[in-house]
């Protein structure tokens, strides 16, 4: 049992702190990057790609350098302490990864040595019970059609993973171009600025990824390590929210005094404080479970749903709170802490509620009597 | 990061609770689990299986019976003893005056006390609390004025649990009235058999006869029952109280409560009710997280000084402890408050007692610092503010 890092991930984390806070450290290089397109710094991409960071989790044969969770959460980690709008979570850990876990040996290093290099971004179009795209057998190959909302930079894409059912049942992957016929995206930018679009599919031809067969496992397996990542970039954001609004309350005066001579707001801080190191150790343990016991996909799925409930509900108490706390300031554009809580309500709708997770576990809560966490 | 103990940490927790289902009586042990009292004499029949095995004073300076081991072994050693529903050594007797005796007494009196303090031949209570001294401790007024080699001790103490199977009471009591209010505290060891000591109990609201009033009416204690320096007691009794990184928070205890908790559900065919299983996984999830904190707290630490995340373990362990309460008092519905029925009532025990030790639990964020006095330290030791 062991909660640090060691040197080379402590180094790791350090050049990515210094890359994104050169960046975005002043609140203000976030704002005007959001406000244009593509919603991110292009820069800021390249310098992550020469770093090898956009490479991280995959193979060194797939062009990547074979890191595991641990890094990647930590990368995840800092780029949600500034809110990075860079696509990291949606192009390298969920489609890249859909990609890494189930496409060809080609495709994999095709696309993977084009996403590590920062040349291809990527986006993932699930296929939803209440939108399903539906694959069939083309002339040329395969089509899709269907439709999906929200997907994280779906417009900005050089290339769609997309998943889709098989005529013969279960969900097959699919890789669809940017440039192919009859596929239309419509961007637009969600509420913490970062970049989404809806997506429509009409017959548009796609290839395979890997073999057109039912990849349902693989894909709850990559998404749910996803989350665990995601987790870590909440993480980062609510340390920083927590970290400002002691800042805050140190230096803002009121009557007189800084606001922490009030002991109804230093209370909540300490409530605040609690609420995030408690999450920090959730979301850490689930991490090492995405590490250590990376083929095991139920084990992955309950750590996910474990640290989603975790992450969402302190997410919301530390979001809320960090506003009410800065009182006016927060509500403003301008100052950087409502936007934390504009992204932590982002990060928790994309990659599984608190509502979901807590649906999930409730539903196991008789399968066993007590968990223990060191397996 | 690793997920796993190391090899050697997890043969020693195999060790552990090997010996805590086997060693210890099952009647005790199912007392502890059913949430019943334990007579006087089944805490010290257990308390002194562990004290021979080597295991009630881990903690302890090896010369004393201590074992020298990591805070993270201390902490498989408390999780595993709670897990198994053994009952926990005497606190006031391992955690709180055999540390201070340890640490600041002299040879006479470590050799004096501590061996039988280890093995509860004493049974020690805590003097600390006055009626006008709870979370403002320093304000007490007890006082001990010195009459030759003796101290003449005056004055009231409260809270004092179980100290109607006490021996001997370790006090906080006033040498110097005229100093300011910390500076002006010794540390006492008195005998409660001496004449002027009166035990008187309290009633508590859930019927339960717990704590007491402890009053001294010109009780004569020798000299040589001052730990350390005179007037310097406030130091000591921080050092008691801010000693623990291990076992703050009741993470074995409140999950083997909660574990019982579901087969009570499933009993009353509430455990499928989306409310009760949305609430279980939820403090299910958030024991996780607190399990997860406790280890991370112990397996990364090595200076053994206080540490403020004590605070954090505290603060939020009496909460879930006072949450999974009241979920049991949510599963007995009215069968929770027929609390006196008895067993031919017919109302399950585990249901007679839910509303009891709802009751009883609002204690745990009241003891050993208030979550009050806990978010103060985090706010201003660890945030800064």
């Amino acid at each position: 049992m062991d909660f640090t890092y060691d040197s080379e991930q402590r180094a790791l984390r350090d050049s990515v702190r210094h890359l994104v806070s050169r960046a975005y450290g002043e609140f203000e290089n976030r704002r005007k990057a959001v406000a244009t397109e593509p919603g991110y710094s292009e820069d800021v991409w390249r310098a992550l790609a020469e770093m090898g960071v956009l490479g991280l989790p995959f193979d060194e044969a797939d062009g990547g350098s074979g890191a595991g969770p641990v890094e990647v959460s930590l990368v995840a980690q800092e780029l949600g302490r500034v809110l990075a709008p860079e696509p990291f979570l949606g192009s390298v850990v969920v489609a890249g990864g859909l990609v890494a876990a189930v496409g060809d040996h080609a495709q994999r290093r095709v696309v993977l040595g084009a996403v590590s290099s920062g040349e291809r971004v990527l986006a993932f179009v699930p296929s939803l019970e209440r939108s399903p795209v539906t694959s069939a057998r083309a002339d040329q190959g395969w089509s899709l059609s269907g439709s999906a909302r929200t997907v994280p930079h779906g417009a900005g894409a050089d290339q769609l993973v997309v998943a889709a059912d098989l005529p013969a049942g279960g969900t097959g992957l699919f890789l669809v171009e940017d440039d192919a016929d009859l596929l239309v995206r419509q961007g637009y930018p969600l509420v913490d600025g970062g970049r989404a679009a809806h997506v429509v599919l009409a017959g548009t031809p796609a290839t395979p990824l890997g073999d057109p067969v039912d990849h349902t496992a693989a894909i709850r397996h990559v998404l749910g390590g996803a989350s665990i990542i995601a987790a870590n970039e909440a993480l980062g954001a609510m340390e920083v929210a927590v970290d400002s609004t002691v800042h805050y309350l140190k230096n803002r005066q009121q009557f007189g005094v800084p606001l922490s001579r009030f002991q109804a707001l230093t209370f909540r801080a300490a409530d605040l404080y609690v609420s995030l190191e408690t999450t920090r150790s959730l979301v850490a343990w689930a991490t090492m479970v995405l590490a250590e016991h990376a083929e095991d996909a139920d084990q992955v799925a309950d750590a996910a749903a474990r640290a989603g409930l975790k992450v969402a509900t302190a997410g919301r108490h530390i979001g809320q709170e960090a506003i009410q706390l800065h009182g006016g300031i927060g509500m403003t554009a301008e100052y950087s802490i409502g936007s934390y809580t504009a992204h932590l309500t982002v990060l928790e709708q994309l990659f599984g509620t608190g509502r979901e997770h807590l649906a999930s576990l409730a539903a196991a809560i008789g399968d066993h009597a007590e968990g223990d966490p060191l397996g | 990061m690793r997920l796993h103990l190391a090899d050697d940490d997890a043969a020693f927790r195999d060790e552990m609770r090997t010996f805590f289902t086997t060693k210890v009586p099952r009647e005790i042990r199912d007392s502890v689990a059913r949430g019943a009292e334990l007579s006087r004499d089944q805490y010290v029949e257990s308390h002194r299986i562990l004290n021979a095995h080597g295991l009630a004073v881990p903690h302890w300076p090896v010369e004393w019976g201590g074992r020298g081991w990591s805070e993270l072994r201390r902490h498989i050693w408390h999780e595993e003893m709670q897990r198994a529903a053994v009952p926990q050594p005497l606190v006031f007797n391992t955690t709180m005056v055999g540390p201070v005796i340890a640490t600041f007494g002299t040879q006479e009196q470590k050799e004096r006390f501590l061996p039988p303090t280890a093995n509860l031949d004493i049974w020690w209570s805590q003097g600390f609390s006055e009626p006008d001294a709870g979370s403002d401790l320093a304000s007490l007024r007890t006082s001990a004025v010195r009459d030759g080699d003796e101290f003449v001790v005056n004055g009231q103490k409260t809270w004092t649990t179980l100290g109607q199977y006490g021996d001997w009471i370790f006090c906080l009591v006033r040498t110097d009235p005229a100093a300011k209010k910390q500076e002006g505290i010794s540390f006492l060891l008195v005998d409660m058999r001496s004449p002027g000591v009166e035990v008187r109990p309290i009633q508590l609201i859930d019927g339960g006869h717990e704590v007491n009033e402890v009053w001294f009416t010109d009780v004569r204690v020798p000299t040589g029952n001052l730990v350390g320096d005179l007037n310097r007691g406030w130091t000591y009794a921080k050092f008691l109280l801010g000693n623990e990184r291990v076992g703050v928070a009741p993470v074995g205890q409140t999950k083997r409560v909660l574990a019982a908790a579901k087969d009570h559900a499933r009993s009353v065919e509430l455990l499928d009710d989306p409310w009760v299983s949305a609430k279980f996984a939820e403090l299910e999830n958030e024991l996780l997280a607190l399990e997860l904190t406790a280890l991370r707290v112990a397996a990364n630490s090595a200076d053994g000084r206080p540490d403020p995340a004590s605070s954090v373990l505290k603060l939020r362990g009496t909460q879930l402890q006072q949450a999974v309460s009241e979920l049991v008092v949510d599963l007995a519905g009215r069968d929770g408050v027929a609390a006196f029925a008895g067993q031919e009532s017919g109302v399950a025990e585990w249901a007679r007692r839910a509303t009891p030790t709802y009751l009883n639990l609002r204690k745990a964020s009241i003891y050993g610092g208030s979550n009050e006095v806990q978010r103060q330290i985090i706010a201003k030791t660890i945030l800064g503010l």
